[in-house]
């Protein structure tokens, strides 16, 4: 009857189809500094960034390419003073804006801005269900009461919402907690997202890693509500790589679905992209975004099967999970064109839940928060 | 105790939820419903079913079956079947709220 992008899979390896949508990174500064940020941990000043006739030129660009959405994230884009200006243009061209945000600097009347402007959805992230917990991992004090006002505003206004919760050894033990919490506030939706060790979270690794316990505790709960929620809440459950069989498909595969674009104007495949040696991007300056999708060398390098060394070449999965990702399998082994080593059977798997079990006795490891 | 939500039924009044909305996508051709982070592709007959039976202006969802079921010239039982079973569907991936 109908399914989700069946039409989006990449034709061939230099002549995708279209993406689906748009990351724009407009800003990496942010109010709070959690310390499984997935900014790199080398952050663009605020110099550095964009202007607002650059972010609209590259968004007449996405829409050029075939995107659908926008995706205004950062850092925090609320900080960006034309964030309203963004999505009105956006809205103007034809695109579905979703803004990913802390909320800590959204009020009502600057809700009903970007409203007006075009703004259909809100992600909110949560640090914790309770204030004391969220505010220590965020770093913000007050943050987590000003984010739960905000989202009934959203909700109130009828904008959709997202709550996203990230998910560690602090608190994971109240993943039942989360979940209600979202459902008061009325969400549609929920990420029980499980950190994912990029960026600053990596370099925090050893203080977030939830024990074996905790992570069976947790998928135990959630799986077990799955049902009751059905139709009340979606559920986008990210089970946590480092415990996991078989890896996620990230990104829904390199170059397939997704760009990212950083804010001093860097076309990534992904927002951990430029972790990999000996990969050149190029920026909103040199080529469209047309031209950096169909070919460019960051783009093509993984795009698809080709790639691929075994197992993955002949794995049956491989057109599921696309080889996993990248940027872990470089973090894992020290080669990005491995196997991911999530996945069983990779040669390296082992050793994921060696340093796995490593960083979750450290208990006394004490997290490093992002910087501004 | 755990419940499982209950299918759609004929008697429910849908309309698309916050932050989705149908949309003509001319350069693949397709038809889809737009969501928060999400779009779902619709054929022909995913299409007819949102149009006949989702929208505040629509009624109950039996009003939808009615007109689907003369517009196909199908058996009702079979209509409804297919187009309960569609809209529970949607209902659960996050789509449509009643």
């Amino acid at each position: 009857m109908s399914c989700a992008l069946p039409a989006f899979a990449a034709a061939t390896r230099n002549d995708p189809a279209p993406p689906f949508a748009v990351l724009m990174e407009l800003t990496h500064r942010c109010p709070l500094r959690c310390p499984y940020c997935s900014n790199p941990v080398a952050l663009d000043s605020a110099s550095a960034e964009l202007d607002t006739a650059t972010w609209k030129r590259v968004l007449d660009e996405a829409a050029d390419a075939g995107a659908l959405q926008v995706h205004f994230s950062g850092g925090e884009p609320c900080v960006r003073k034309d964030l309203e200006e963004l999505v009105a243009h956006a809205t103007e061209i034809g695109l579905y804006s979703n803004l990913i945000t802390s909320a800590v600097l959204l009020d009502r009347p600057r809700l009903e801005r970007l409203q007006r402007a075009g703004l259909q959805h809100v992600q909110i992230s949560l640090q914790d269900a309770e204030a004391a917990g969220a505010d220590r991992v965020g770093g913000f004090k007050g943050g987590h009461v000003k984010k739960l006002e905000v989202a009934r505003a959203v909700v109130a206004q009828g904008l959709a919402l997202t709550i996203n919760a990230v998910l560690h050894r602090h608190n994971i033990d109240r993943v039942n907690d989360v979940i209600d919490l979202a459902m008061d506030l009325g969400a549609g939706r929920i990420e029980i997202a499980n950190v994912q060790y990029y960026g600053w979270a990596l370099a925090n690794r050893a203080a977030l890693m939830p024990s074996r316990e905790q992570l069976l505790a947790m998928d135990a709960a959630v799986r077990a509500r799955l049902p009751e929620l059905a139709g009340r809440i979606v559920v986008d459950y990210v089970v946590p790589d480092y415990y996991a069989r078989r890896p996620k498909s990230c990104m829904g595969g390199w170059a397939r679905r997704f760009m990212n674009v950083t804010p001093r104007g860097r076309v990534l495949p992904c927002h951990a992209a430029e972790t990999i040696p000996g990969m050149a991007f190029e920026t909103v300056h040199d080529r469209s975004l047309s031209d950096i999708w169909r070919d460019g060398q960051a783009f093509t390098r993984y795009r698809g099967t080709d790639w691929m060394p075994e197992p993955c070449q002949s794995c049956d999965h491989k057109e599921e999970d696309w080889g996993g990702c990248r940027c872990q399998a470089l973090a894992l082994t020290g080669s990005a064109d491995a196997t991911d080593p999530v996945c069983e059977l990779s040669p390296a798997h082992a050793d994921v839940a060696v340093l796995r079990n490593h960083d979750a006795a450290a208990l006394d490891s004490v997290w490093t928060y992002r910087g501004a | 105790m755990n419940t499982i939500v209950p299918h759609v039924a004929e008697t429910d009044r849908l309309r698309l939820a916050p932050g989705v909305m149908l949309r003509n996508d001319r350069r693949r051709g397709q038809w889809m419903l737009m969501a928060p982070e999400r779009l779902l592709v619709l054929d022909e007959m995913a299409l007819a079913i949102v149009r006949a039976c989702v929208g505040p202006e629509i009624g109950d969802v039996a009003a939808g079956i009615d007109r689907l079921t003369v517009e196909y010239d199908a058996p009702r039982t079979e209509v409804a079947a297919d187009v309960l079973e569609m809209l529970t569907d949607l209902r659960n991936k996050g789509y449509v709220v009643t």
